[in-house]
Formats: C-alpha cells, structure tokens, sequence
C-alpha cells in the first residue's frame, strides 16, 4: 500500500501524483518508472518517475488520461493507498557528459523528460529542451524545466508567433541549419518519439527513446512489453525503457500498443457508467 | 526418477519406530495383505467435463471421508514403504495414511508437516504418478497404486476445513534477521521453517500477491486460491513478515539489505524468463507467452473482465505450444475463455509429453485437441498486426537425446497451414536473471541459474542461499520446497555459528 501525498491538475487532462514510497525515492534514477495499480480492480500500468524526494520519502509522476486506470488515477484524493506501487523499475538512462543534448518531450512527457534534463546538465552538458504542446495552455512545468536547461524551445500549434509545427520539423530545421548536437532523449507518445528518430536518422545522431509498450509485471517475467531492436527482441521493462531509436521496430510497436483498444474502450464505458450509477444514488 | 537410490539412515530409522508402533502392528493384523490389495483405488469425484469447462471453479472435488478412510485401507503398509523413496522430501507416508485408516486426520495432517509444510497444494499438484506412487508397492503387485497424493489433499483440506490449523510453540526470538527473496513455494518454506526456529523472517516479493507460481501461473480449477491464502496466512501467524511490491535488485540490492542488518539470504526467485521460439512473426499481436497469459487470467483475474481492469484476449482457435503443465493449464484456460478449437501443438509424441498425467486426460475429457510430432516454424499476420495463421513442420522422432526421450526430428516438405487467432508459447521458462545481474560475485551456470553446494544450498557468497527454479530450471513444487527444507536447516546452523 501506498499513500496518496498530492494530486493535483497541471492542465486539462494532465495531472501530477505524489506518492509516499521512500524505499522507491531512495533509489530512483533519470529514466526509470514505477507500476501501479489504481485499486484492487485495477490494472498494473507504468508511469515514468518524474521527480523524487528522499527526505520526504516520495515519488512524483505525471499522468496523461487516457483510459480506465488513468481515469481513475485522476480521481484518487491524498491520503487514499494505491494497493500496488512498486519501483523502481527499467535501467536508469545512460547519463554522461555529452556535449549538447537536445531532451524533447510532449505531454506526459513534458513531467518525465525533467530528471533527464536535470541529470544530463549536472553532467556538464549543454541541455536544449524541446516541449511540445498541442495548445499553450497546456504547457506545465516550465519553470521547472528553464531552471535545468540552457535553452528551453516551446513548440505549441496554436501560437501565432511561432510556426506551425511538430516538434520533429522543428529538429529537423535545427540540424538542417548545422547546429551541433551530440545525443537527443525524447520522452512523449509512440509519434513524437519515432518522428524524432527520423529527423535525426540522416545526421546519425544517437537518439533514446523511452519506449512505452503494453506492460503487465514489468519485472521481466511475462514478455508483454517486448519489441524489436534491431535483430533482437527486448523486453522493454527490464532491457530499457530506453533504446536506440534508430533500432527500433515502430510499425511493430504502434501496432502492439493497440492490442487492446476494444477492450480498452469496453473498460472505460464499464467503468464510466458504474460511476454514474453510483453518484446518481 | 525421483527415486533416491537410498533414504538416509536418519529417515529409515524414523519409518521404523512409527512402524513397530503397537497401533500400527495391530492395525495390519485386522485386514489380510490379499483383502487390502482386493480393495479398487478410490475414485476422485471431479466434476464432469461439460459442467466445468464454463467456469474456473476447481475439477477435482476431494474425497469423501469414507473414500479417503477405504483408499486408506489399501495400503499394505510395508516394512520397506518404497513410495517414500519416491517422495522428493520423504514424507512417511505410510504413518499417515494408516492415522487416516483409524480417523485421526489432524494427526496425520501433522504427521505430513513434519516434513511439507504446504501438503494441501502438493497433493494436488505433484506429478505422484512418477514419484511417491510410481514405487509403491501395491503397484507393483497389482499395477494400481495407493492414491497418496489424492489422500495428502483430503488430510490437508479437512485440517484446513475443520480450522484445526496447529499452530506450532516458537522458541525465543533469535535476534537474526533473516531475507527471503521470492514468495514462491520454495521462498514460503524456507520462511515457514526460519520462523519455527526463532529467526525474524521477512519475504520480499516483487509482484502484490505472495505464491509465485502458484498464484500467477497454476489456474484456479486445478488449485484454489483459498488455499494458497490459507497456507500464507499461516505463515503470517508464524510471524513471518511479507513484503510485497519488492523487487529485491531494484527496490534495494541484496547488499543494501545486509546493511539493513540482514544476515542470510535465501534466493527463490524462481524460473521467471520465459523463453520463445525466436520464429518469424513471433512478436505479433495475439501470441502470448503462457506467463503472460496465465498472469492475466489468475494473478488480474482478466475472465472477468470488465469488472476487473485488465484484459486478455479471447480466441476462437487458440493453439498452445508445448506438452507440459504450463501448457495444459494454458490450453484448458483459453477453452473456459470460449476458445471453440483448443489445441496443444507438441513436437514429440504423446509418449513424451511432460505434464502431469492427471492434466492430460482432464485436457482430452475437456475436448482438447492434440498436434503431436508438431512444430509451429512463422506465424502469418493480418494487415493489423494480429496473428491469423501458423505455419507448421511435422516431426518424426530419432534417437533418444540427453533427457533419454526421443529427439524429434524435422520432416521436409512436410509444411502446412493452421487458422489460429490466437497462440500461447509455453515451451519453458529461463531462470529470473535480475538477482545474479545485480549481486557482484554470485556464481551462475551456463543457463543464468544460481549455482549451488547441493548438500546445503549455499551459493559462493557467505551467507547466501537459493534454491527451487533459479536453482534448477524449471522443476516441481515439492522440489522447490525440498530446497527450501534443506537450506533452512543450513541458514539455521550458519546463524547458530555466527
Ligand atoms: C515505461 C513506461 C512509462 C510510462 N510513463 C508514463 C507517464 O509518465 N505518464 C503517462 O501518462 N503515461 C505513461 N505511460 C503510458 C501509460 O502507462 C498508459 O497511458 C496507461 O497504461 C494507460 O492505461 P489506461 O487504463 O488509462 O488506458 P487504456 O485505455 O487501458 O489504454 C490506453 C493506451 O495506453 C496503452 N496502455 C494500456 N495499458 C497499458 C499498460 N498496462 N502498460 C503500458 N501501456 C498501456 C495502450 O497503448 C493503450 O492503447 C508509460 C508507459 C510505459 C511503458
Ligand atoms: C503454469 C505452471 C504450471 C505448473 N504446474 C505444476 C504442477 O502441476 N506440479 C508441479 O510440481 N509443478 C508445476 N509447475 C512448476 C512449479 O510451479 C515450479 O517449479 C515452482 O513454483 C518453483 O518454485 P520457486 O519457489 O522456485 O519459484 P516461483 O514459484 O517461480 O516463485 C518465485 C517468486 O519470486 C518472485 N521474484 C522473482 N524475482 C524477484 C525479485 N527480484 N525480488 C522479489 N521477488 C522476486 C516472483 O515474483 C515469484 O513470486 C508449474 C509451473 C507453471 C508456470
Ligand atoms: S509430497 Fe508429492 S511426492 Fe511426496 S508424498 Fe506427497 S504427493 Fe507424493
Ligand atoms: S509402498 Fe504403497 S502400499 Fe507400501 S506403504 Fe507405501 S503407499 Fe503403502
Ligand atoms: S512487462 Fe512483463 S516482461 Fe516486461
């Protein structure tokens, strides 16, 4: 059991969750997640450690609504015991002096991108961070993230005085005009982070990824999370999450994280009107 | 097999006191050696194979008190019990089953603790027809052995049953501070035993239900989850501690645990890597590995789904790989999710197959269909991604390889095509690599398993044990808690020494 410490919104449909786990924040690193089962009913999910604080013995994550367990992830109070948290998990990212590193991150990743960031510029390296955003007002975390990073670019498709654009063009401009980059680290949804892999893929650029497959124990004993890298398949939760992007199978994963959508939206209706059921008595 | 080519003098002189106990000699004498070997073996009422297949309540019902007591009485009990050479840990089988011949079912449910602390599971899940009951004697003479297993289940579920659960006096606490890694049967036993001795034990656990195996893997209509509970309870009242959500190498190492004021290990992490075929097409949606498969169905209980979150897919025809328990418990498991075409797909032939006798005729009763001499070689996917055929190689077996079974052989040209929707992999698991990858210095053999001095279980590193799966590959339940019997008895004397 683990205590809720904070929940709070940090924009529409993203929130922040503060977890009591000081054996987890005791040992946490850039790059590594937890699991988590939202009730008893629920099921294992993984969400990328996004901050930690071993004096108050906690764990910080950001979440991204999605579907059922995410739904009622956004609905726990402080307080409340999550039945499942465990961590952390995955091998921690390679961090190491570089030069400059680019760190980019969309959505969820805005959160899980931060202890890179911060890691690779206590490293030495000169840290650019790319945020992508569909909307301004969904920007969180900036100051956070400017306080780490030696230049921060925010890349919203809503801004009149920035173009239009993904964030991947924009990488792809950057390298074009012959900015010297060393290593990228993207953290987001399957898109963002295969784009990315193609706009560095011509300049040879090592470029991470933090793969996001379906997981189930996350310890390596089941294979769920498996992908292909290269010739070989890896278990993501325990050979990553993180990979070479250049490697990786990307059809392979868009399709394997869709294994589940009839399923998954047969879940969140189930849910959605046991929970109207209950509010209306 | 199993057999041990001699009991130790220790156990011999044991089954000799119990044997010339006045009430054992007494009790011979009421029934002739012919009229008990007259006696027919004792049915275990299941339930039938219409009924069960919709559901994942249990088969096997138990048997009745005077089933148990006449099956009881066709044990000729034997000056030389041969079916306790067949036992893993010795258990004097022939004492309990003569207490249950005379009604004492609490004494002989205690008589079997003395030597397995978890009898209500391994009588029902112990492959008995190529250990205790392969040897025993009336087989020999009659070709039909005494149901020890079957008669282990009944003492143990009416102990259970009857709430006469007997609490053994501990002794003072020691002062030690043991860590058992994994809380599958061979981590449960090594607690259990610890804590019987004064030692403070506590269980680190990685997933948030304690049982490995038995609690992710083995389904419910082969063994309960009550009983599992039951038995983790009770270790609970021994005052063992149990940790779960702990992933001993993430959560903290072995050495941040000895700094923590641990002073011996016990590692039962068990086989948790399962192993694939490395074929074409293996990563396609729709092919499971049976851990995955199995965890989805028991430990998240996915068949009932939605009310509980997490799925499983449900195929039409599901084929399942390989011939041993895993792969039973997988394809009887697809057949209560509706699967319409069940099949095992097996690459020797029936002969060969490694499960538990019991599981392949509930398998067969249940209308599963059996591929022998079969080997899928690619899997044909559909424009989503998902599995919709396999292509299969047939077999013919050559000459006997090391495990002394026939080594089957490809067929060329002999390729042909099954519609599936869904495949379960359950041709074996690797040992769990997550402990040697973060302990500097243990010693591992060629296939990641710990290595071990077999007559303590000690590892290379002071102080540090292991033993079950990690320990041998792949084995049984009564082997991973015979491993946790004997390195308990050497954590004991270690800690006494230090
Ligand atoms: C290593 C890792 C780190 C992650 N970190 C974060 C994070 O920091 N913040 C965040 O918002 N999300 C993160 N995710 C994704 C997050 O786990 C999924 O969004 C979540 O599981 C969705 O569950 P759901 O029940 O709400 O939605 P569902 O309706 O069940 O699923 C929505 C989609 O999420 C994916 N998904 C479903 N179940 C799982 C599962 N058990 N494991 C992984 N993905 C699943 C599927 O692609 C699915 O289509 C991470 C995923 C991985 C593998
Ligand atoms: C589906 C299936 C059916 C089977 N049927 C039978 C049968 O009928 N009869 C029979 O005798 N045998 C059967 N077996 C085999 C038997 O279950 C195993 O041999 C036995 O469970 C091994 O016990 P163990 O304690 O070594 O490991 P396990 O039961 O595998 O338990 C290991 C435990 O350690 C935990 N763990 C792993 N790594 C860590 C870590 N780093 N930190 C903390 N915890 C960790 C795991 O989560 C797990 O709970 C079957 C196996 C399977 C998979
Ligand atoms: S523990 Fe297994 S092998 Fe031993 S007597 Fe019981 S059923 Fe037979
Ligand atoms: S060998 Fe068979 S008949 Fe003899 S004591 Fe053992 S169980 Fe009884
Ligand atoms: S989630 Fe099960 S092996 Fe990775």
């Amino acid at each position: 059991m683990a205590k809720i410490v904070q929940k709070k919104k940090l924009v529409p449909n993203i929130y922040l969750l503060e977890v009591e786990a000081p054996e987890v924040a005791k040992k946490a690193r850039p790059g590594q997640f937890v699991i988590l089962m939202p009730d008893e009913f629920g099921e294992r999910i993984p969400l990328t450690i996004a901050d930690w604080d071993i004096k108050r013995g906690t764990v910080t994550s950001v979440f991204m609504v999605v579907g059922t367990s995410t739904a009622k992830l956004a609905g726990v109070r402080p307080g409340d015991e999550l039945p499942v948290y465990v961590g952390p998990l995955g091998r921690p990212s390679e961090i190491d002096y570089f030069g400059t590193v680019l760190c980019a991150g969309g959505c969820f990743g805005l959160g899980a991108i931060f202890p890179l960031a911060r890691a690779y510029k206590q490293a030495g390296n000169r840290v650019v961070t790319f945020l992508d955003v569909r909307a301004r007002y969904l920007l969180y975390w900036e100051e956070k993230l400017r306080a780490v990073s030696d230049e921060v670019h925010i890349i919203s498709r809503d801004d009149q005085n920035l173009p239009q654009e993904y964030i991947s063009w924009r990488l792809k401009n950057l390298l074009e005009q012959g900015r010297q980059v060393d290593r990228v680290h993207v953290v987001g949804c399957t898109y963002l982070m295969s784009s990315c892999a193609e706009a560095t893929r011509p300049y040879k650029i090592k470029t991470i990824v933090s793969l996001n497959p379906i997981m189930l124990d996350g310890t390596g004993m089941c294979g769920a999370c498996r992908v292909s890298v290269g010739e070989a398949t890896r278990f993501a939760c325990v050979d990553g999450p993180d990979f070479d992007g250049h490697l990786v199978d990307w059809n392979e994963l868009y399709a394997r994280r869709k294994a589940y959508l009839e399923e998954e939206t047969h879940s969140l209706c189930h849910w959605q009107a046991r929970v109207y059921e209950e509010e209306a008595i | 097999m199993a057999e041990k080519d001699e009991l130790s003098a220790e156990v011999k002189e044991r089954l000799k006191t119990e044997y010339q106990k006045p009430w054992r000699q007494e009790l011979r004498r009421t029934l002739s050696v012919k009229e008990r070997s007259k006696i027919p073996r004792q049915k275990m009422p299941e339930r039938p194979a219409e009924e069960r297949i919709k559901d994942f309540g249990e088969v096997n019902l138990g048997l009745e008190t005077e089933a148990a007591q006449m099956e009881a009485k066709r044990c000729l009990d034997c000056a030389n019990p041969a079916c306790v050479k067949g036992c893993p840990v010795s258990i004097d089988i022939p004492s309990f089953v003569k207490l249950i011949e005379i009604g004492e079912f609490v004494l002989a449910a205690r008589k079997i603790k003395e030597t397995n602390s978890l009898p209500a599971i391994c009588g029902r899940v112990c492959p008995q027809e190529i250990q205790c009951e392969a040897l025993c004697n009336l087989k020999k003479a009659t070709g039909v052995p005494v149901a020890i297993g079957n008669l282990e289940r009944f003492v143990a579920d009416f102990e259970r049953k009857n709430g006469e659960i007997f609490i053994p006096s501990i002794p003072a606490p020691s002062g030690k501070k043991v860590a058992v890694i994994g809380a599958g049967p061979a981590g449960l036993t090594v607690a259990g035993e610890l804590a019987k001795k004064g030692h403070q034990v506590t269980v680190f656990e990685a997933l948030h239900l304690a049982g490995g195996v038995l609690v992710y893997g083995i389904p419910e209509f082969r063994l309960p989850k009550s009983i599992l509970k039951a038995e983790v309870d009770y270790l609970k009242r021994l005052g063992v501690e149990i940790k779960l959500n702990f992933v001993v190498g993430k959560t903290a190492t072995l050495e941040d645990l000895r700094a923590e004021g641990y002073e011996a290990f016990f590692i039962g992490t068990g086989a948790g890597l399962p192993n694939f075929m490395k074929i074409p097409g293996e990563n396609l949606i729709g092919i499971y590995s049976a851990n995955e498969y199995l965890t989805r169905v028991n430990l998240m209980r996915a068949y009932d789904f939605p009310r509980y979150d997490t799925p499983v897919l449900k195929g039409e025809r599901v084929a399942v790989i390989g011939g041993g328990n895993v792969a039973m418990d997988s394809v009887r498991t697809a057949k209560r999710l509706g699967a319409k075409r069940a099949m095992i797909i097996y690459r020797r032939s029936r002969h060969e197959m490694p499960a538990r006798e019991e599981e392949i005729k509930h398998a067969e009763e249940e209308g599963i269909e059996f591929h022998f001499l079969t080997v899928p070689v690619r899997y044909i996917g559909d424009e989503h991604g998902r599995v919709k055929a396999m292509e299969c190689q047939r077999m013919e077996l050559g000459e006997p390889d090391a495990s002394g079974r026939r080594r089957p052989i490809p067929v060329p040209g002999s390729e042909f095509t099954v519609e599936v929707d869904l495949v379960v992999v359950a041709i074996g698991q690797s040992p769990n690599p997550l402990i040697p990858q973060t302990t500097a210095g243990l010693k591992v053999g060629k296939w990641g398993n710990i290595e071990v001095d077999w007559s303590t279980m000690a590892t290379n590193i002071e102080g540090v044990y292991a033993g079950g799966d990690i320990v041998r590959g792949g084995a049984t339940v009564i082997l991973a808690m015979g491993d946790g019997r004997l390195a308990a008895a050497s954590i004991d004397e270690y800690l006494k020494r230090k």
